[in-house]
């Protein structure tokens, strides 16, 4: 294995509605933060890879379009995933490991604030038996939610989850309040959702550089249909954090919940014991954007590093309740 | 500047004719005759809905087999507001419904009374009065020991159904566009210089496509210009502003180093050329729009 390192990470700051910079600004703008950080320029660049969807942003070829952002020359090789930017990360990681390049330029844009995001979710399930029901996916995480209560769980669980992120974001919260809000579907209440936003990151990958290490990155799936799963389980995050090397020695967990009952899910999954601290400024759950929360994960978990911590992880979800997971252990190099 | 002024709602909307396959046409014949089947998998386990390979195992399934109609609810939750897209128009409730005979859980709605509504409860399908091979054949379900009635419908076996998807949007110009909008408004076309290449972009963007640096130099450029290529339309299609024939040409602005796409007109579309000199004919009122150029003229 090629030791790749994390050498420059950059996000346009989530909020809930930017309309100061189109995709492009923002790529542009990351782009050049990330590399900054890693005291390269654009012509060191070797491959560039995106995540974004078309959905998300309401129009046909976004991602093509985003291109303007990191310049036309010099000519680089380029590609794009249709999913969250982490997982154009793992592909450029992959094009690492060939060996033919040794710099990879990694990005993600999305937006919360264009669209009814559950309306974009609802088209990810199977389009013959569940999308024409026009369940929405609120619903589904309660159906999920409500599963996690039958083997044991409460709605004070799920409450102690939310003001942990809340809290660990600076906002002063009390779980008897959250536990006194209306049910919007029942076992969930609206701040059971993480809060939605709009960004753009990036990344700069590279090959034995001297930033935080990937040690492991590994994803996996589980079956489409929820119906066909154990709701309260993950498998295929578990597959992935083994496969990535395991969280023994993990100090900060980064994870991806779209909702606070599967961060419960997750710590089984991913066997992360009590001493580890995650979400330390509340993570995806106070800054979800589609697209690129994944990837400002990974982002975050080597920040963890860079700023002392020997080894974190960050976990990414897509599709349907926590149907597709991928885990990226790093470690100081 | 009030950007919100260019905001505006978008809509996507389209069908799809999807074709079902062997296992899931199975499934939807059955529907339609009011029947629900499930696909047996590995280790003997009944997938419902049938799926043609096992999730578990990525075996094929084998062959499939009349499941329910009766079934337990293994999770629930609770609509108290139906939207637009709910299949119900009062209060119901979204259950995963173990199928008697079934080794999964379908999703589907339930027309009971919230109290009413718990794990365990027993569930069967009430039937659409029109069925046509979907998941919508069953309308919803409902307690068991309601009088079922499933109106006789059949014919040939389904094969495919339509699957219409719509999605709204709320888009925004950003804030360069927006600046180009707000002079246009004005009777202007400003664009903006790039500080490496030095090109002027109109319409302007916020990063060179080329140089990937910020543009952020207005530059006011002309109304006339110069056609460098055309292309005559002479069929008609959704949604086109003009009738055929017409002539798109992109029309090198004075002062502008990239062309724009535009209409040119006011002449026979056969007297378009290269290198003609058109300028810009405007709408009046002006609105936030390069519509409201109505299209390029020939210079007298």
């Amino acid at each position: 294995m090629r030791r790749v390192t994390i050498e420059g990470f950059a996000e346009i700051p989530p909020v809930d509605r930017d309309l100061d910079h189109d995709e492009v600004e923002g790529v542009r703008i990351t782009t050049a933060g990330a590399l900054e950080q890693a005291g390269l320029g654009r012509d060191d660049v070797d491959f560039v890879c995106s995540g974004s969807c078309d959905y998300v942003m309401g129009r046909p070829f976004s991602f093509a379009m985003a291109v303007d952002g990191i310049g036309a020359w010099p000519p680089k090789a380029e590609s794009h995933v249709e999913m969250d930017g982490a997982w154009a990360l793992y592909e450029a990681w992959v094009a690492l490991q060939c060996g033919d390049i040794d710099v990879a330029l990694v990005y993600a844009f999305g937006r919360s604030s264009l669209c009814d995001v559950g309306e974009v979710e609802r088209m990810v399930l199977d389009p013959y038996t569940l999308a024409p029901l026009g369940i929405d996916s609120l619903s589904l995480a309660a159906l999920q939610a409500r599963s996690l209560m039958e083997a044991g769980a409460s709605e004070r669980d799920f409450a102690n989850v939310v003001a942990r992120n809340l809290r660990a974001a600076g906002e002063a919260v009390d779980v008897q309040t959250l536990l006194a809000a209306p049910l919007v579907r029942d076992p969930l209440r609206a701040h059971d959702g993480a809060r939605r936003t709009d960004s753009t990151a990036a990344i700069v990958l590279r090959a034995d550089g001297v930033g935080p290490a990937i040690t492991g990155i590994a994803h996996a799936v589980d079956a489409h249909h929820p119906g066909m799963r154990d709701l309260t389980r993950a498998p295929s995050a578990a597959a992935a954090c083994a496969a990535a090397g395991g969280t023994r020695g993990v100090e900060i967990a980064e994870l991806h919940t779209p909702y606070a009952h599967q961060d419960l899910i997750l710590r089984r999954a991913l066997d992360l014991s009590e001493a580890v601290q995650i979400n330390p400024t509340g993570g995806s759950f106070v800054a979800d954007t589609p697209m690129v929360t994944g990837l400002a994960r990974i982002g975050a978990a080597a920040r963890a590093v860079r700023e002392g911590a020997g080894k974190a992880l960050a976990h990414v979800t897509a599709g349907p309740l926590l149907q597709q997971n991928l885990v990226c252990v790093l470690e100081a190099s | 500047m009030d950007r919100s002024r260019f905001v505006a709602p978008f809509v996507l909307q389209y069908s799809y004719k999807r074709s079902l396959g062997p296992v899931l046409s199975q499934f939807a014949t059955a529907l339609r005759d009011g029947r629900i089947l499930g696909a047996v998998g590995s280790e003997g386990r009944v997938l419902v809905p049938p799926v043609e390979a096992d999730p578990a195992t990525g075996a094929s399934v084998g062959r499939l087999v009349e499941v329910g109609p009766a079934g337990t609810v293994m999770s629930w939750t609770w609509v108290e507001e139906p939207g637009d897209t709910d299949p119900l128009d009062r209060p119901f409730g979204w259950a995963a419904i173990q199928l008697d005979g079934a080794s999964t859980q379908l999703l589907h709605a339930v027309d009971v009374a919230r109290d009413a509504l718990k794990v365990g409860l027993r569930v069967q399908p009430r039937w659409s009065d029109e069925r046509s091979g979907t998941i919508l054949d069953i309308a919803c379900f409902e307690a068991v020991g309601a009088t079922v009635v499933i109106h006789p419908s059949e014919g040939e076996p389904v094969t495919c159904f339509e699957a219409p998807t719509r999605i709204g949007y709320t888009v925004f110009a950003g804030a360069v566009t927006a600046d180009f909008l707000e002079a246009l408004c004005e009777g202007r076309l400003v664009g903006r210089r790039c500080p490496g290449c030095q090109k002027v972009y109109v319409p302007p963007r916020g990063s060179c496509p080329t140089c990937a640096l910020a543009m952020e130099e207005p530059v006011e450029v002309a109304q006339v210009g110069t056609v460098t290529a055309f292309s005559v339309v002479r069929i008609p299609f959704e949604g086109q502003r003009l009738e055929p024939p017409y002539a798109c040409a992109h029309v090198l602005l004075d002062g502008a180093d990239v062309p724009l796409l535009h209409i040119v007109g006011g002449c026979e579309v056969d007297d378009v050329e290269v290198g003609m000199r058109v300028e810009a004919v405007w709408a009046d009122p002006i609105e936030p729009t390069l519509a409201s150029i109505h299209f390029f003229r020939p210079v007298a």
